[in-house]
């Protein structure tokens, strides 16, 4: 214990002299996986070079996701005795730019910078607003995120200089049942998507007989749209190890696995690397600061299935075998890996239990509702414009987090998507849901574990459909009929009404599958698989039925149901179009209105992604270029 | 999907020792031979099998259940066009259609040179950044068809 104490000092001390009272300018970048996606790796060489050439020391700190990934990449300079400022959108000639201006002229480049760290005085001396005021930031919260984006995640001293590991201490002093009670009294349900009482689990592990226990974390993130346990991994990894710990020692599991998908190397990295810290804090191992507990952490890579998030089909991979669910119970709290009792939960939960351990169940109370105690993340992402990964406290409104958080859409709001494919879309009239388990799910949607994908108008609710089921038929096991044959039926349809053959009569056909789908599925998979049908039947009826009766699809998605047709009064005869159409069928001098020959386009949607005007329109196939239609139709 | 197990040598061989003989590591031993050897041969699927003391079939079965493994040797430049939600709903399926265009294989191919291999996949969890094209592990985010012409380009002349 004293040793671990040291550490924590020496952590701490060094936190103190290099990131907070540095002596030299610290430099902070974005580099998850999202950062780099957008090119913080050249921007990192830009950095390291510009100091070389500039002749200057600094600290370059390279942290995780801060959320908003539509301003990545990001890099924020404190100068000594001066707060952090962000600068975004930095491309690797800005960096320098921005690199000049505040190391060699002592000009902190207001113009560029987005938003800084620091106090009120600050911003009125520079004009520059808090980093936490803007838009998309400030309805947030950050318990679960609160490292994320000011650590360096490959630093174990960061994290202890953060009161990392603090719960941990403090539920080895208090003990185990202190441990269920304040996870009882923060009401945190497992945030994978079901929303079970966290302590129930952790409680029927605990209570469960054998000498051999498991706590397992499911890292297996594999719904399309959504990334929250990914960026948290990659950010702040030891929370999420923090939280396994915890978990070994309240249940009595002296292993702790990691199912972690393979796709994210750079998170797997990230948990190697904090897992070897851990060892060397004395954290792993025999006796673990002296308490008498031994537990050690292994990392198991997923190999590619979706279905794998399920717990049993977990365990099942875990064991080397196909992963197929089967039927519960037995619960694998009561015989899990192995056959020993099991405790599972998702990541973000063991990444949000250091915090309830640290400050009590009750702290933990005042974010969210009753019922739904707490916040959650979510990706965000689509159509908004402030795309990233947020945390809101849980009964915010859907339409906060669209259209405050979400700075709103381009086009006029259609529909999000919630609960990754197995989830379901709402539409505007819905917006005003609270996020909490029991809303969404009366809306005829799920929580789920977080996506919340955007759709405009310019998104086909029936191409989406199609799309969510094409992914729960690759991803069906194949191990009971009503989901293997039922994902078949449903795609089957869907494809008939997006190639303009649909009948009435298969509304009908789909309907009745989803029902038997719903009932008679094994697992969560089959039962769920059909919801982003039902509920885009029950919510966007008008758009089923225009491709079924009309053969249109107003989005412009489903080729051969729509013309594009160019609105006079829009198009300003810039010639982008001309340029990329691949058929060229569009014709028209500079400056003059062009027109578009539908005979020779292939619909491959290139002119209206460079049209600036919005003035190519999809119309049904139906219609005359006349005056009067077009006008309808921009109604 | 038809898989195609290519002929192999005995340079396959590989060191099953630094796994213990438990069933459960059969996954684990799966991903270390194609991070090997960057897919999973015939022979080793038997070399496998008599490691673990299980049947061919059963090593075989396990592997092809899940997306991560492959039966074919890989193609020099891997191309992955990310159709996750986000990028679906940003375009990806266009892109996708795009790349097919311009490397001339469709989803799932190796080019006849094998100087690309094209695979279209779930997510990459850049959802913030889509449309998402991986090229040879490396991520580039919000691609348009101008920026995949010129990615593609540079991977190729690597």
């Amino acid at each position: 214990m004293n040793r671990f104490n040291s550490y924590r000092e020496e952590a701490l001390q060094k936190w103190d002299s290099q990131m907070v009272h540095s002596e030299i300018p610290v430099i902070y970048l974005g580099t998850a996986s999202c950062g780099i996606a957008a090119g913080a790796l050249d921007v990192l060489g830009t950095i390291q070079q510009t100091l070389t050439e500039l002749g200057q020391p600094a600290r370059i700190v390279q942290v995780g996701c801060i959320g908003p990934c539509y301003l990545e990449p990001i890099m924020d300079i404190a100068m000594p005795g001066g707060p952090r400022v962000s600068y975004t959108n930095v491309t690797p000639q800005k960096a320098k730019r921005i690199l000049q201006a505040n190391l060699t002229e002592g000009d902190l480049a207001p113009k560029m910078a987005k938003g800084h760290f620091g106090d009120e005085a600050f911003s009125s001396k520079t004009g520059i607003p808090k980093f936490f005021d803007l838009p998309m930031l400030k309805p947030q919260v950050r318990v679960i995120l609160k490292n994320c984006g000011f650590i360096d995640p490959e630093d174990g001293d960061h994290y202890l200089a953060q009161d990392g590991y603090a719960g941990f201490l403090k539920v080895l002093e208090a003990g185990p049942q202190y441990a269920l009670e304040a996870l009882k009294e923060s009401g945190l349900r497992g945030r994978g998507g079901a929303g079970f009482p966290a302590f129930k689990k952790w409680e029927l592990a605990r209570s469960a007989a054998g000498e051999q226990k498991y706590v397992v974390c499911n890292a297996d993130e594999g719904d399309p749209g959504a990334f929250m346990n990914r960026a948290l991994i990659e950010s702040d990894p030891h929370a999420v190890l923090e939280g396994l710990l915890i978990a070994g020692y309240t249940v009595g599991a002296s292993q702790g696995i990691i199912y972690v998908r393979a796709e994210y190397p750079l998170a797997v990295k990230r948990l190697r690397k904090a897992i070897g810290q851990m060892r060397s804090y004395g954290l792993l191992g025999d006796d673990i600061l002296g308490s008498g507990f031994s537990f050690d952490i292994n990392i198991k890579e997923g190999a590619g299935a979706f279905v794998c998030g399920e717990e049993t089909a977990l365990i099942a991979s875990l064991e080397g075998k196909r992963g197929m669910p089967r039927p519960r119970p037995p619960f694998p709290s009561d015989s899990g890996y192995n056959g020993c009792p099991t405790l599972i939960n998702n990541t973000e939960t063991f990444g949000t239990v250091p915090a309830i351990m640290r400050n009590g169940g009750e702290w933990y109370q005042q974010f969210g509702v009753p019922g739904n105690y707490g916040t959650k993340t979510f990706s965000l992402v689509g159509k908004v414009k402030h795309t990233g990964l947020i945390e809101v406290p849980l009964g915010t409104s859907l339409r906060q987090v669209v259209e405050e958080v979400g700075g709103g859409t381009e086009l006029p709001f259609k529909a999000v998507q919630t609960g990754g494919p197995l989830g379901g879309c709402l539409g505007a009239s819905q917006l005003d849901t609270p996020i909490t388990y029991e809303a969404m799910r009366d809306q005829g949607s799920i929580m789920g574990s977080g996506g919340l994908i955007v759709m405009d108008e310019s998104t086909c609710i029936v191409d989406m459909a199609r799309y969510f089921i094409g992914f729960a038929l690759r991803e069906s096991c194949g191990n009971c009929t009503p989901c293997r044959i039922g994902t078949r039926v449903l795609i089957d349809r869907l494809e008939k009404i997006i190639r303009g053959e649909g009948e009435p009569h298969d509304l009908e056909v789909m309907r009745k599958a989803a029902d038997t789908m719903v009932k008679t599925s094994l697992c969560g998979l089959g039962q769920a698989a059909s919801n982003p049908v039902t509920s885009s039947l029950n919510f966007f009826a008008a758009e089923y039925e225009s491709h079924v009766h009309d053969h249109y699809c107003q989005a412009g998605v489903c080729k051969g149901l729509f013309q594009y047709v160019i609105l006079a009064e829009r198009c300003n005869g810039c010639g982008l179009c001309v340029k990329v159409c691949p058929a060229n069928a569009i014709a028209g001098k500079l400056r003059e209105t062009h027109t578009l020959d539908a005979n020779l386009c292939t619909q491959c949607h290139a002119c209206v992604e460079v049209c600036t005007k919005q003035a190519i329109l999809s119309l049904p196939l139906s219609a005359e270029q006349d005056h009067l239609l077009l006008s309808e139709a921009l109604q | 999907m038809t898989i195609l197990f290519t002929p192999e040598l005995a340079e396959d061989l590989i060191d099953l020792t630094i796994f213990s003989r438990q069933p459960h590591q059969l996954i684990p031993i799966l991903q270390y031979c194609q991070s090997q050897n960057g897919y999973i041969s015939r022979e080793t699927v038997r070399q496998i099998a008599d490691y673990l003391g299980v049947s061919e079939a059963h090593v075989y079965g396990v592997a092809s259940f899940y997306t991560q493994f492959r039966f074919e040797r890989p193609g020099d430049h891997q191309v992955r066009i990310c159709l996750g939600t986000a990028c679906h709903v940003q375009g990806g399926e266009i892109l996708s259609e795009e790349i097919q265009k311009i490397i001339g294989i469709r989803p799932g191919e190796i080019s006849q040179d094998q100087k690309f291999e094209f695979h279209e996949v779930a997510c990459l969890g850049c959802c913030a950044q889509a449309p998402v094209v991986e090229v040879d592990g490396r991520i580039y985010g919000k691609v348009t068809r101008r920026k995949l012409q010129k990615v593609l380009r540079d991977h190729e002349s690597i």
